[in-house]
């Protein structure tokens, strides 16, 4: 439908009306982006492994919300049953390293895999509903990691140390292990961002928006629902790889292993709290995970129950998240996914009127 | 001789299974609720037994009805108060209540009991008898006892809600809230009602589950949850007969998984759930919504 106003917009009728992707001038906040990865890059330089550490954890978290962010939020797929992705995409970085290919390349295979093994669990799940999606990806979850526990030669039950890094000096490592991590996250969003700016993009809000009308609208809703999910256990897959990389070791296990649901209660509470539906709210969401997490961090998983008291909060009062206040407030958008109409004039007042634009809903 | 001691076993077990499953049904039944928190309500149910004996010193079993109303109020109220609210927030908002609380249950249990397994009812005279059938056959009691009751809290929930009045308004609710409202009925404290006995049932499952095994805060969902949830799924959604069957197809499953290799158990459950899902996705019995 914006692609019809856009097209209308050089006809003579409509020679005022301009559309854009954002109200604002995004050059400064593209600016900003990349400042902030250059950054980001160089931290490796300036800073201790510790914090570092903290920072490899806080990405993958991140890369995680930005994918459940794409499946909750834009594709209406809430799956609790994340960590079967993002455990396999441990193994897959494990495996290969056992038969001497380098961790930093089992990232790309781990990538991979963990999409391709996506496909036959969609294939199980597609049918249901929300609700029971939710339970039946779980128990996926757990199907997965009762199957992978029965192979002995991978650690079974106990997990396996990794091999292949053993050589490197653990603060080349430390940098090297960040600069995947940073690397995966900003691919991770950076393809979200893409994703959402493409066809698909149109497709998933008007699936988000009305998903009966998208449907008798000749709109392919499961083809998108199934594409969103592959590149979401793609981006869990290669969050786990780094988690594989980083810890130099796979457990699997629900209890503190990879294949623990906590995972998932992590990456859906920061997407909550940041803001469902929006590319920055994860990022948000991510941060305040994080300050919570490393405040309370001598108190055991108490960070963990704040964090879900937070996020049942904000699911009640707050829908939109922090993400969706500032918006609201000062109509600021870092990524840009919908489009704005412009009307006659409008471009010299916007600053004193701060009214929401027309087209809200799309974006 | 040993396999048909395993399909009993299994059939057995099946019992509790159902009985984990019979309130997850209710819920979606009754109010379109998937309860993600379900089964760690289990475990608080199993807790709270814990803490009645350690109080009062009564015997077990004399804990089931004093959990049941004490689940069944707090189940009534926690209606009342957040997922009534999630559910006017739509679905999306209700999966992440749920969700939140069961991690939240989770982990708090973890906190305050520790990790470590307790079991209910150890030392008990009838938690440990049992009786046998020829040589190879042995039936423990309690889990005859189990399945019975699992058997009559199914069917009596089926009576109740076809037969009496009140099971009526919960029908009729479940099938158009606007419709019932305008006829009067006050469709939030039905649903209050419906989530209080789904809490009831809860509650006789977690105690089951704490004498019939132990009870660990992590059991919630890596068991509870997604074994009521296969139960369902094998047996139909919204039929509670659905429900017992798909209990018992799920117990002699896993019963018979464990008899080839014993670390097949939970495995074998699951490829029968995923053998249904694909062959029959509306489950064994594919009667039309009923609860």
């Amino acid at each position: 439908m914006t692609g019809q106003l856009a097209a209308g917009s050089r006809s003579a009728d409509f020679s005022d009306v301009r559309v854009t992707r954002s109200r604002r001038n995004t050059v400064p906040s593209g600016i900003g982006a990349l400042v902030l990865i250059v950054v980001l890059f160089a931290l490796p330089f300036y800073v201790k492994s510790g914090p570092l550490g903290i920072m490899v954890q806080g990405l993958i978290v991140l890369t995680l919300a930005s994918m459940w962010n794409l499946l909750a939020g834009y594709a209406g797929l809430v799956s609790v049953g994340q960590q079967a992705f993002f455990g396999l995409g441990a193994y897959f970085v494990l495996i290969p390293a056992m038969h001497g290919i380098t961790p930093w390349f089992g990232l790309v295979i781990a990538t991979i895999a963990a999409g391709a093994c996506a496909v036959p669990l969609w294939w199980l799940v597609a049918r249901l509903r929300l609700g029971y999606f939710a339970i039946a990806t779980w128990v996926l979850a757990s199907v997965v990691m009762l199957v992978i526990e029965q192979i002995s030669s991978i650690g079974g039950g106990t997990g396996e140390p990794l091999p292949g890094l053993s050589g490197m000096q653990p603060a080349v490592l430390t940098a090297y292990t960040y600069w995947a991590a940073l690397a995966v996250a900003v691919l991770a969003i950076g393809g979200v961002y893409l994703l959402l700016r493409s066809k698909i993009g149109l497709t998933l809000t008007a699936i988000r928006d009305d998903e009966r009308a998208a449907r008798s609208s000749g709109v392919r809703v499961g083809l998108a629902r199934m594409g969103v999910f592959i590149a979401a256990a793609a981006g869990c897959g290669a969050a786990g790889g780094v988690l594989a990389i980083e810890q130099l070791q796979v457990v699997p296990g629900t209890s503190g292993g990879v294949f623990s649901v906590q995972w998932t209660a992590e990456m859906a509470f920061a997407v909550i709290i940041g803001g469902i539906g929006t590319i920055e709210g994860p990022i948000l969401g991510t941060i305040v995970y994080m300050v919570l997490q490393q405040t309370l961090q001598s108190y055991n998983a108490w960070y963990l129950i704040i964090l879900g008291v937070v996020a049942i909060t904000i699911a009640l009062f707050a829908r939109r998240g922090l993400w969706g206040t500032v918006v609201d407030r000062f109509n600021i958008r870092l990524f840009p996914v919908g489009y704005h109409l412009w009307a006659s004039g409008e471009g010299q007042r916007w600053r004193r009127r701060r009214r929401r634009p027309a087209t809200q809903a799309a974006s | 001789m040993e396999w048909v001691n395993a399909i009993i076993q299994g059939l057995l077990t099946g019992g509790l299974y159902a009985l984990f499953a019979c309130g997850l049904s209710l819920m979606f039944g009754v109010m379109k609720v998937v309860n993600l928190a379900h089964g760690d309500l289990a475990v608080v149910a199993g807790y709270l037994g814990v803490g009645v004996i350690a109080v009062t010193h009564m015997p077990v079993l004399w804990t089931i009805p004093v959990v049941v109303v004490l689940m069944a109020v707090i189940g009534y109220i926690l209606q009342r108060s957040i997922i009534q609210g999630a559910i006017s927030r739509g679905e999306l908002t209700t999966l992440i209540v749920t969700f939140g609380l069961s991690i939240i249950i989770e982990n708090g249990l973890q906190q305050f009991f520790t990790a470590n397994s307790r079991g209910l009812g150890v030392g008990d005279s009838f938690i440990t008898a049992s009786f046998s059938i020829g040589s190879q056959i042995i039936i423990p009691w309690l889990n005859l006892g189990i399945f019975v009751l699992a058997v009559i809290v199914l069917l009596g929930l089926n009576q109740y809600l076809s037969v009496t009045k009140y099971g009526r308004l919960i029908r009729a609710v479940a099938d158009d809230r606007e419709a019932a409202q305008l006829s009067g009925a006050d469709y939030r404290h039905v649903f209050g009602i419906a989530a209080a006995i789904a809490f009831g049932t809860v509650a006789i499952a977690g105690i089951c589950e704490g004498m019939i095994t132990t009870i660990s805060p992590t059991i919630g969902t890596d068991t509870i949850l997604l074994f009521a949830f296969a139960s369902v799924v094998i047996g139909g959604l919204g039929s509670l007969w659905g429900t017992l069957l798909g209990g018992i197809v799920l117990g002699v499953a896993q019963a018979i998984g464990a008899q080839i290799n014993p670390s097949w158990e939970p495995l074998a459950g699951y490829a029968v759930f995923l053998l249904v899902l694909v062959i029959r996705p509306q489950g064994l019995t594919s009667r039309g919504a009923q609860a």
